[in-house]
């Protein structure tokens, strides 16, 4: 078989969707490839459990593109976001816990009962964060400009990125500038003194990231996780109505309406390369060739898996095997007979609403990455936990509940023993275990639990080391670096491929933002 | 301490000038005698016998050894017969010359590769998703290199015949007193020469057989001031001198292409991609900016420019290596390199850098020259880069028979 | 009031302070120079603590100190004399060692031994660093420029900059970018694979910060070890004859042959002010010195907190002053020896003796060391860097005996519970032990010991929480952000009143960067 396309797209992530939608709406005859039998990749909602719709993969979306969502009109396809009122709550073995809520205000209010000056500083510090995601948020829908070129275009946007961030009057634009390349955890030092303020605000800037909070450069991630969070909200909790897993179906129901043919179960073996162009991929063992060959996954698996390394100069293939995805996340997902009873707020309550998150403080964050650090798994983790059946029951059966557990830190490269079985069940009893010194009762609720490693995810979702992000998101691997100088304007070496996945500027989470700006940089050429 | 070759024992001693450079980490042999002439005359009438052992040394074996060597080097790998020696550079992605040595095809699938610098790391990295096992053999290797006339009589008797018949850049195996040797008609002199490679326990027994056989053929040990002669008179490039490696160019302006080095006809456009291919094929289709040429400096104008303040012409009697520039009228259109007086051919000649369009065959340029700390301008014709380009070089030898009768003569 | 008046008066006679006095006083100006202690040099002075053995007691290393400043005052002629320090020495725990020697063959064929791919790579990082010196040297020669000002001189610089990045290539610009993002673990993971080599480059990268080999912005200061070649002077990493104070004695007597006063025992309790401008000095004593130009060579927490009253200052600034990250994380360990240390993996008084000795087996040793300190505790087994200065200058102990000067990473400023005199000889031991791991005849060979924690350091060289750089070298205190932007060109919110420490760019080791940069802004501006 052998019909021709304008474009061929590698995965049916949401950034593949993403590419695909766009470029079928401006005319061209696009096929979407997809390995698995669903579309959605790493946004993908599964049955697990019987009767339980889990997130398997991402179980909340980032800053999604609002754009994205207008132009391919999500809404008529089924989209539906949800938010909580309470964003994420932070319990406590001893002492006042701490619920964070989009209202900054009931936040300070909160606040008030554990620290008093700390409680003064966080509306400030909500504006502070805001201000530099929206800046972020510039940054992240222009194609990263080749700096050390001399296109006027490229320098114009540069030049346009300078004036937005002097828009902010000389003090923010010095303290946003500032902070971008801090630690988090001397932004923190700097306005708050509250171990736990900290832990709740730390977490989110380590969150994916083979970093604890005293590593420079996770400002940035806390930021990056800020974008589209809207004004004084922190640890933005979007879900979406029946799991996530609709955003994809939603999207590629754009895709559908827009021409777009997508075929799942199809296994891209290689992309074929002529004459040092992509002319095409192999798929189940039939060539279908294509103008162009748009890679939605990660870099590692495009340029090594998917090409022969051969195929490329010995110093891009050098910057390709540099690229570091360090994977720390596993997944825990548990069928609950009932609803956690926290000893430090005990019955059930608004404050299950957003995140439950174990992180009470720096230094057990930090700790926890310390055992990352060595190749182990922390023993007390830093956990993000969802009961995504409080706010949606349509995913779970009558009066059961879904928790969803992101485990930190947890190392794709273990340095004694490997991700078997045995490592699988272990984790889920730390995960538990943890979860039950705060909350007793977890474990006489668990029905049944499923465990994903970053090996399993690696497996899986063809996340390279199980990095959620195709890559971290550490200042190095960001911007015109990201995947690697040379590739960062969603074109690769190799004429006629593209790249449109999380390894590409933006990065990961579930935004959209790649996949949107691959279709325009397509569509330019 | 530097280190001493496999032939120290054998050269230390002869060393009579105790006259020693460093050769990649290596004590060299400069000259051995207290002036170098004696060693050069012996490449060019007679036969010369040099440690050549300091070069980098590679194995390449495995199923993908010729699809690496193919990746890396500018010429069509494909084409290297079992047992043929290709000389070849090769390149970086934009087409620069990071180094240039010897590959020679041992089996089907395995190749050794002689280079000036190290790359071990160049080659792994380039072997990404390939079967093939890359080893640095440098220091299991000890080589000589018996240059001159009289070197296939010697090899002669030492080999017993085994290389009798070795054509130009092919390989022979054989016996030198005793112990396993490989052959390869190969050299860095443009004479008729041979590379002589073994095991270093052997080092001693090969050093003392090729002697002995050569005692009669007029052999003597040269050192790097008699190769370098004989180098420029043969035109061959050497790396850090004529040229400096890619990968070691602090700027873009330091780099050169093959074409700019004269070795356009090492590179293959038409064959399988190879690192720096894309960048090379544009650069031939608008040309190169440089030419690597000879220049023959013109003894008339010497004698003039010398006779002026009353002396003949004073030049230097070993091989130069500094950067002199040319001129075209009073404009400086390139520099050369390297330069000696050439005993044989009684000239004074220089390898030079030239920009491209005044480096036609037969353009009359200017060389600087100092006529007793006065800078001059003496004529130099640009000439091809082989001054010196014997027959006997690359001839094919008589059958055997004929050898041995006139070995025997 | 004394009735002598003062072109300038420079608080401090660290090395920076005295550049500043020498380059003042070399262009006719009248300074005098303060320093508390009775010898001059700051952090970078020689003492006799136990008789006939001289300890550098905090610097020990020249490294950096700019050849245009040995060129302007001329040291050579006031006694400075530099001699090479060639080697670094790495002993490990299973009895082998890495090497690096001057000779770059026998460097080379020292990593060859550990990994021959290693040996390539060195050579293709050294020409790499080397560029990238190339690149960053303009950076630090120059006044930072205001980002926030609109003024034709700040706009301007940024244009420069902005050319000088563009022209630097593609290659060097990302080079440069990772290397002033990421962590020197994951740099030299990029080139490298022997675990030794890896982690004795890097502890070029946490020498004064608080930071582990781990954490991103540690990778740039590899560049420091580059820096010194592209001045034409090749192994610029050496060691001043008689003991760093001669470095500062040197620039000292520059300064006094200029005509420059130099007061010591003289401490500065308070740099007056009046309608915001400076006036002049009090002392300890209560003495007063008044001139309208004075230059401070404290560090920014001492020159804006301490020396003035806080209410003269905008509260904007106080703050960025307050949050500006100063955590001191090193100490130092001075021994008088009876004989040099004998090391297992390399039995004998050898070359290693004449240079540095490093404890830095592994990556995972320096993060462990630095995960102790993350916590509040110093390193029971920690990083140092050690040399033998007497091997390199006999005038450093009576003969046969031998003086030890060891640098120790990490020993926080804020240790958990506070230092006492116990911690302090606590950690002292941990530092004996530790070396006596590798150097078994150490601990009986010592005949005096002298310790200094960050708590020492704060309290007898006046460095706060005893931060060897006056102030972290991390991404956001660098160039136009140090100490905080609108007076990263020495200026301060105070007319006549000027930093020339190292808390001002380019910052960090003996370079006298500051300190000329400085001058050179004063003559342009209030003494202009």
């Amino acid at each position: 078989m052998s019909a021709s396309y304008d474009t061929v797209v590698i995965g049916a992530g949401h950034n593949g969707l993403v590419t695909a939608a766009y470029l079928a709406k401006a005319g061209q005859k696009v096929l979407v490839l997809e390995q698995r039998e669903v579309v959605g990749g790493a946004a993908a909602t599964e049955e697990i459990f019987p009767g339980f719709k889990v997130d398997t993969g991402a179980h909340r979306i980032g800053g999604l593109s609002g754009a994205v969502v207008k132009d391919l009109a999500l809404a008529g396809h089924g989209l539906e976001l949800l938010e909580a009122e309470v964003t994420a709550f932070l319990p406590v073995i001893e002492g006042t816990p701490l619920t964070l809520w989009r209202d900054p205000r009931k936040t300070a209010d909160a606040i008030r009962k554990i620290s008093p000056p700390d409680a003064d500083a966080w509306v400030p510090f909500t504006e502070l964060v805001g201000k530099a995601a929206s800046f972020l948020e510039a940054a992240w829908t222009s194609t990263p400009p080749d700096v050390t070129g001399t296109d006027l275009g490229d320098l114009m946007a540069t030049a346009k990125l300078g004036m937005k961030l002097r828009r902010f009057g000389k003090r923010d634009m010095v303290e946003i500038m500032r902070i971008l390349p801090m630690s988090v955890y001397e932004l923190l030092g700097d306005w708050f003194e509250s171990d736990l303020v900290k832990g709740a605000i730390a977490a989110s800037a380590v969150s994916g990231l083979c970093q604890g909070p005293m590593g420079a450069g996770t400002v940035y991630t806390l930021l990056h996780h800020h974008v589209g969070a809207g004004q004084g909200v922190i640890r933005p909790t979007r879900r979406v109505r029946g799991g996530i897993g609709r955003l994809s179906e939603a999207l590629a129901a754009a895709c559908k309406a827009a021409g777009v043919e997508v075929r799942t179960g199809a296994s891209v073996e290689r992309i074929m390369v002529e004459g040092r162009t992509a002319v095409g991929v192999v798929v189940d063992g039939a060539e279908v060739r294509a103008q162009r060959v748009v890679s939605s996954a990660d870099p590692r698996r495009t340029f090594f898996e998917l090409m022969d390394p051969t195929e490329m100069a010995p110093e891009f293939a050098r910057k390709v095997g540099n690229i570091r995805y360090r994977g720390v996340c596993a997944k825990v997902h548990l069928a609950l007979s009932g609803l956690p009873d926290f000893a430090c707020r005990p019955g059930e309550g608004n404050h299950l609403a957003g995140v439950i998150s174990i992180s009470p403080s720096l230094e057990y964050i930090e700790r926890a990455f310390d055992a990352a650090k060595y190749g182990r798994v922390s023993e007390r983790p830093y956990l993000e936990v969802s009961i995504a059946s409080l706010a949606d029951p349509s995913v779970t059966p009558n009066g059961k509940h879904l928790m969803s557990i992101v485990f930190q830190y947890a190392p794709y490269a273990l340095q004694d023993g490997e991700w078997d079985d045995a490592a699988r069940a272990k984790l889920g009893d730390v995960a538990i275990e943890t979860l039950a010194e705060y909350a007793p009762n977890v474990a006489s609720l668990v029905e049944a639990q499923h465990v994903l490693t970053p090996l399993d995810l690696e497996r899986e979702y063809g996340l390279a080391e199980g990095n959620v992000y195709h890559g971290e998101m550490t200042l190095d691997q960001l911007l015109f670096m990201r995947p690697v100088p040379g590739a960062s304007r969603y074109r690769a070496p190799t004429a006629g491929l593209y790249l449109c996945g999380a390894g590409t500027h933006p990065g990961g989470g579930v935004t959209g933002v790649p996949g949107f700006n691959a279709a325009r940089e397509i569509l330019k050429d | 301490m530097l280190r001493t070759t496999p032939f120290h024992s054998r050269i230390a001693p002869l060393n009579l000038a105790q006259n020693w450079r460093r050769w990649s980490g290596y004590l060299a042999a400069s000259a051995y005698e207290f002036h170098h002439d004696r060693e050069y005359w012996a490449i060019r009438n007679s036969a010369a016998l040099i440690d050549v052992s300091p070069l980098f040394k590679y194995s390449i074996e495995g199923p993908d050894a010729e699809r690496l060597l193919d990746r890396v080097v500018t010429r069509d790998v494909t084409k290297c017969k079992l047992h043929q020696v290709f000389y070849t550079p090769w390149c970086d992605d934009d087409g620069k010359v990071m180094d240039d040595g010897t590959l020679t095809r041992l089996t089907p699938d395995s190749f050794r590769l002689t280079s000036a610098e190290p790359n071990l790391r160049w080659l792994h990295d380039n072997a990404l998703g390939m079967d093939v096992s890359i080893r640095d053999i440098s220091d299991d290797l000890a080589a000589l290199a018996l240059q001159g006339p009289n070197a296939r009589r010697i090899l002669h008797d030492a080999a017993k015949g085994a290389a009798d018949e070795l054509r130009f850049f092919r390989l022979a195996k054989g016996e030198i007193a005793g112990v396993p040797v490989e052959i390869t008609r190969t050299g860095y002199t443009g004479d008729l020469g041979y590379e002589i490679w073994t095991e270093p326990a052997n080092a001693e027994a090969l050093w003392d057989g090729l002697m002995e056989s050569g005692e009669s053929h007029r052999i003597l040990p040269a050192g790097m001031l008699a190769l370098d002669v004989a180098r420029v008179e043969a035109g061959l490039v050497l790396i850090g001198v004529d040229y400096v490696p890619a990968h070691q160019a602090v700027i873009e302006g330091r780099k050169s292409s093959p074409y700019e080095l004269g070795l356009g006809w090492t590179v293959k456009l038409d064959g399988a991609w190879f690192v720096g291919r894309d960048a090379l094929r544009a650069e031939k289709e608008r040309g190169p900016e440089w030419e690597f040429r000879g220049l023959d400096v013109s003894w008339d104008s010497l004698e003039v420019l010398y006779g002026k303040v009353g002396l003949p012409p004073q030049l230097p009697s070993e091989g130069w290596r500094t950067s002199v520039p040319i001129y075209s009228g009073d404009t400086q259109v390139g520099y050369a390199t390297s330069g000696c007086w050439s005993p044989l051919l009684k000239k004074y000649i220089a390898l030079a850098h030239i920009q491209s369009r005044y480096a036609k065959i037969g353009t009359d340029l200017r060389m600087e020259v100092t006529v007793e700390h006065y800078r001059k301008k003496a004529v130099a014709r640009v000439v091809d880069t082989q001054f010196f380009n014997p027959e006997r070089k690359r001839n094919n030898p008589e059958p055997s028979a004929a050898v041995k009768a006139e070995a025997s003569a | 009031m004394s009735a002598s008046r003062y072109d300038a008066i420079i608080v401090g006679g660290g090395h920076n302070g005295l550049v500043t006095a020498a380059y003042l006083a070399m262009a006719g100006k009248k300074v005098l120079v303060l320093e508390k202690r009775h010898v001059l040099g700051g952090a970078a002075v020689t003492e006799e603590i136990n008789p006939g053995f001289k300890y550098s007691v905090c610097s020990y290393v020249v490294s950096l100190l700019r050849p245009e400043i040995i060129r302007d005052l001329e040291l050579p002629k006031h006694g400075l004399q530099i001699l090479p320090l060639e080697s670094t020495f790495t002993p490990l725990p299973n009895g082998d060692y890495l090497a690096r020697w001057g000779d770059h063959d026998q460097t080379r064929r020292e990593i060859y031994r550990h990994s021959p791919r290693d040996a390539d790579a060195y050579d293709d990082f050294g020409k790499l660093m080397y560029q990238l010196a190339v690149a960053v040297k303009p950076i630090l020669a120059m006044v930072p420029p205001d980002p926030t000002s609109m003024s034709p001189k700040d706009l301007m610089g940024f244009l420069r900059l902005g050319k000088h990045f563009r022209g630097l290539g593609h290659e060097q610009f990302h080079a440069l970018h990772k290397l002033m993002t990421m962590s020197s673990a994951d740099y030299l993971d990029e080139w490298f694979e022997t675990e030794a080599l890896k982690a004795t480059m890097s502890s070029s990268g946490i020498i004064g910060t608080f930071l582990g080999p781990r954490s991103p912005g540690t990778a740039y200061v590899l560049l420091h070890h580059y820096m010194g070649e592209i001045d034409g002077a090749m192994r610029a990493w050496g060691f001043a004859k008689g003991g760093t104070g001669s470095v500062s004695e040197s620039i000292a007597s520059a300064a006094r042959g200029h005509g420059a006063e130099i007061m010591t025992e003289a401490g500065v309790a308070e740099v007056t002010v009046k309608n915001g401008r400076t006036t002049g000095v009090v002392l300890d004593d209560g003495r007063e010195y008044s001139s309208s130009v004075v230059v401070s060579g404290l560090d920014p927490k001492r020159t804006f907190l301490d020396l003035v009253d806080a209410k003269e200052l905008p509260g904007d600034f106080v703050r960025d002053i307050e949050r500006f990250k100063i955590r001191g994380s090193s100490g130092k360990v001075n021994l008088s020896l009876s004989e040099l240390p004998n090391f297992t993996a390399k039995p004998g008084v050898g070359p290693l003796h004449k240079g540095a000795v490093s404890i830095s087996p592994s990556i995972d040793y320096l993060e462990r060391a630095y995960d102790e300190a993350k916590y509040g505790d110093f390193s029971s087994r920690p990083y140092m860097d050690i040399i033998m200065p007497s091997m390199i200058d006999a005038g450093m102990a009576p003969p046969g005996k031998h003086v030890m000067s060891i640098f120790v990473q990490y020993a926080p400023s804020d240790l958990r519970g506070g230092w006492n005199e116990t911690k302090r000889e606590a950690f002292g031991d941990a530092v004996v032990d530790t070396l006596a791991q590798y150097a078994p005849n150490l601990p009986d060979a010592i005949l005096h010991r002298q310790v200094l924690t960050p708590w020492d350091i704060d309290r007898d060289m006046g460095l706060t929480d005893g931060n060897i750089f006056h102030g972290e070298l991390s991404l956001h205190q660098l160039f136009c952000m140090r100490p905080t932007v609108g007076y990263a060109d020495y200026t301060t919110p105070l007319r006549g009143y000027y930093q020339a420490g190292s808390g001002t760019h380019p910052g960090g080791g003996i370079t006298g960067a500051s300190g000329r940069l400085a001058a050179l802004e004063i003559l342009k501006g209030a003494l202009r």
